[in-house]
């Protein structure tokens, strides 16, 4: 008896050690995944844009059509991001409140611009608002331009950012379940009291998270966007399409001084995430002591 | 709030100070290896136009494949000039959008050709591989370096330059088949653009030997340093003519027509001639091409109207879908 426990304990101890021997396994590789393919090309990238100096670096970023491209890029990400947080709120608050019919095809439909190209999101507008398109000619009548122009650019961005924001508050709209929503009802709120007051306090975090990831990807999207730019240099080039047209033009300390520019702005939409995070952890703290 | 209000401000300005138009602005879509020769022919117009008592106006430019570029004026980017690398895809232009008139080729002098170039190869420097002429390009183990004939105009004038001459040596039209079918074989990456390709070659180091536009060898040989790389001369090549239309169907809507024909007869003034030239391009000025003689070697060039009847012909014979390109490339 006693050596059939003997024998358990000493192989439970060789599994013990086998865990540990392999999540340092597992801890060393997922560091060396992370920097050989994130943080070795971030320093490239760095690298590459201050080879010159900072004077080339600036020179770079100040440019005219740098400057527009930046423009172009935060104006569409300025009118992308608040239209997905309208819609993503809306869209979690119908999936998670109410039973319908149809439910499940609508939850698959805000998944279908992570699962479609980015490419043919962009094809799908030309074939809509191109001259040869289905609004074509009645646009060209009213000499309305949306394609190779801002709305078209919009549009794009708009199209491959939809689910960021919804897909992170279904889930936990739908863990929270309605009951505190009811009892708000029943204690005589009105509908914007009840969401201003009870659900949104709830779906903050989730929310901002949500708001993060679409913000930065609606900045860096190259393909649909460039489907729908036209590549007008200095009026319709985003950031990203800007830096691959100075990587083609042989000018790589520019590209990729425009790039780090991109990078800057990410790593300051994290901070603002980080922020926001702490904030509301300290509210809850606080909260939590009264 | 702070940075609610530093967002609206910074939102409100590029709202406010964004893309807004200029008094006058003209657009000319081209096509990839113009960039550098329009850059400087821009602002050698403007002053131009200005000094004939005109306002100065805001040259627009797009780039990219030839063929893609076609498709986006169709599309309705609404360019004022097109300047592509054929007239096959201008024609498109007439056909798919009647944006242009049919006879666009016989507006302008040189059927609408302001400059014209040739392939040429591009090798790395002391040509390892030992790269004279066409038929070392289908040998066993050579990288082959062109773009998508499909998207990329300087693609189509590579693959018919390569026709051509199987055609002259070899003497059939099936020969020939067989010899661009080779070729192809021999093609590791298809970029969308000429640049791409370039890019592919000279940066990114893949290839033996890249399948270029003169004036964008020479612009490589130029950018990177003649360290590097060398320009060889096929006994024959194509005269490639890339020529250049005003968009009637946007020109009229937006009222630029008159600036927008004088910019391209620009091209074939002097000063015109000479930036083409210095871009590389071979001058249509017989006087001017004199000055620049010793810049361009002499070769045999087959053109696309006598050899090929034309991009009308051509065009659908090879490039169309199911013509002989899809047929080597899918046979692979």
């Amino acid at each position: 008896m006693s050596s059939v426990t003997l024998s358990a304990s000493a192989s439970a101890n060789a599994a013990r050690r086998g865990n540990v021997l392999g999540r340092r396994l597992l801890i060393i590789s997922a560091w060396l995944v992370f920097v050989l393919f994130l943080v070795l090309p971030l320093f490239i990238v760095l690298s590459e844009a201050l080879k010159h100096g900072f004077g080339t670096f600036f020179g770079a970023i100040f440019e005219p059509d740098a400057i527009s491209a930046l423009k172009l890029t935060l104006l569409a990400v300025g009118i992308s991001v608040p239209l997905n947080l309208v819609f993503g709120v809306a869209a979690a608050w119908c999936v998670s409140k109410y039973e319908f019919r149809g439910k499940s095809i609508l939850v698959t439909l805000i998944d279908l611009p992570f699962s479609v190209s980015p490419v043919i999101a962009g094809l799908i507008y030309v074939l809509l608002f191109g001259a040869q398109g289905f609004f074509g000619p009645w646009l060209r009548e009213h000499d309305i331009q949306i394609i190779f122009a801002l709305p078209g650019i919009v549009l794009a961005t708009v199209f491959v950012t939809v689910p960021f924001v919804a897909r992170e508050l279904i889930p936990l709209m739908q863990e929270q379940g309605t009951q505190e929503e009811e009892a708000a009802r029943l204690l005589g709120a009105n509908g914007w009291q009840m969401f201003w007051h009870v659900t949104l306090p709830n779906i903050k975090w989730g929310l901002i998270y949500g708001v993060v990831l679409c913000t930065a990807r609606a900045m860096g999207e190259f393909g649909a966007v460039s489907v729908v730019s036209g590549h007008i240099r200095g009026y319709t080039n985003t950031l990203p399409l800007h830096v691959e047209i100075l990587y083609n033009e042989y000018n790589h300390v520019a590209a990729f001084s425009v790039a780090s520019l991109l990078l800057l702005l990410a790593v300051f939409i994290l901070l603002l995430k980080q922020w926001s995070e702490s904030r509301i952890n300290r509210l809850k703290a606080s909260a939590g002591e009264e | 709030m702070s940075i609610r209000r530093f967002a609206l401000a910074a939102l409100a300005s590029a709202i406010f100070a964004g893309p807004v138009a200029a008094a006058e602005t003209l657009l000319n879509v081209s096509y990839d290896p113009t960039r550098e020769l329009y850059s400087e022919f821009n602002a050698a117009f403007n002053k131009h136009w200005q000094a004939q008592g005109n306002e100065a106006i805001t040259i627009q430019q797009s780039h990219g494949g030839s063929g893609k570029q076609a498709r986006a004026v169709i599309d309705g980017l609404r360019a004022d000039v097109v300047t592509l690398a054929l007239a096959g895809d201008i024609d498109e232009l007439y056909k798919l959008g009647k944006l242009i008139p049919e006879n666009w080729q016989e507006r302008l002098p040189q059927s609408s050709t302001p400059y014209t170039s040739t392939i040429v190869f591009l090798v790395r420097k002391g040509n390892p591989e030992g790269i004279k002429d066409w038929d070392d390009l289908v040998k066993p183990g050579v990288e082959v370096i062109t773009p998508n004939p499909k998207t990329s105009g300087g693609a189509r004038w590579n693959f018919l330059a390569a026709w051509a001459y199987a055609q002259q040596k070899y003497g059939s039209e099936e020969k020939a088949q067989e010899f661009v079918e080779k070729l192809y074989k021999n093609v590791p990456v298809l970029d969308t653009g000429a640049r791409g390709s370039t890019i592919t070659f000279v940066n990114n180091q893949i290839g033996d030997v890249l399948l270029a536009w003169e004036n964008e060898a020479f612009l490589a040989l130029k950018e990177e340093g003649g360290d590097n790389f060398e320009i060889v001369a096929p006994s024959l090549s194509i005269l490639a003519e890339p020529p250049v239309a005003v968009v009637d169907e946007n020109v009229d809507k937006k009222g630029t027509r008159k600036v927008a024909e004088a910019y391209l007869n620009y091209l074939y003034s002097d000063e015109g001639q000479r930036l083409a030239a210095k871009h590389f391009y071979r001058p249509r000025n017989q006087a001017i091409a004199g000055e620049f003689a010793k810049q361009f070697p002499e070769l045999k060039l087959v053109t696309i109207d006598k050899d090929f009847n034309g991009w009308k012909t051509a065009q659908p014979k090879f490039f169309n879908d199911g013509g002989v390109f899809d047929q080597i490339y899918q046979a692979q």
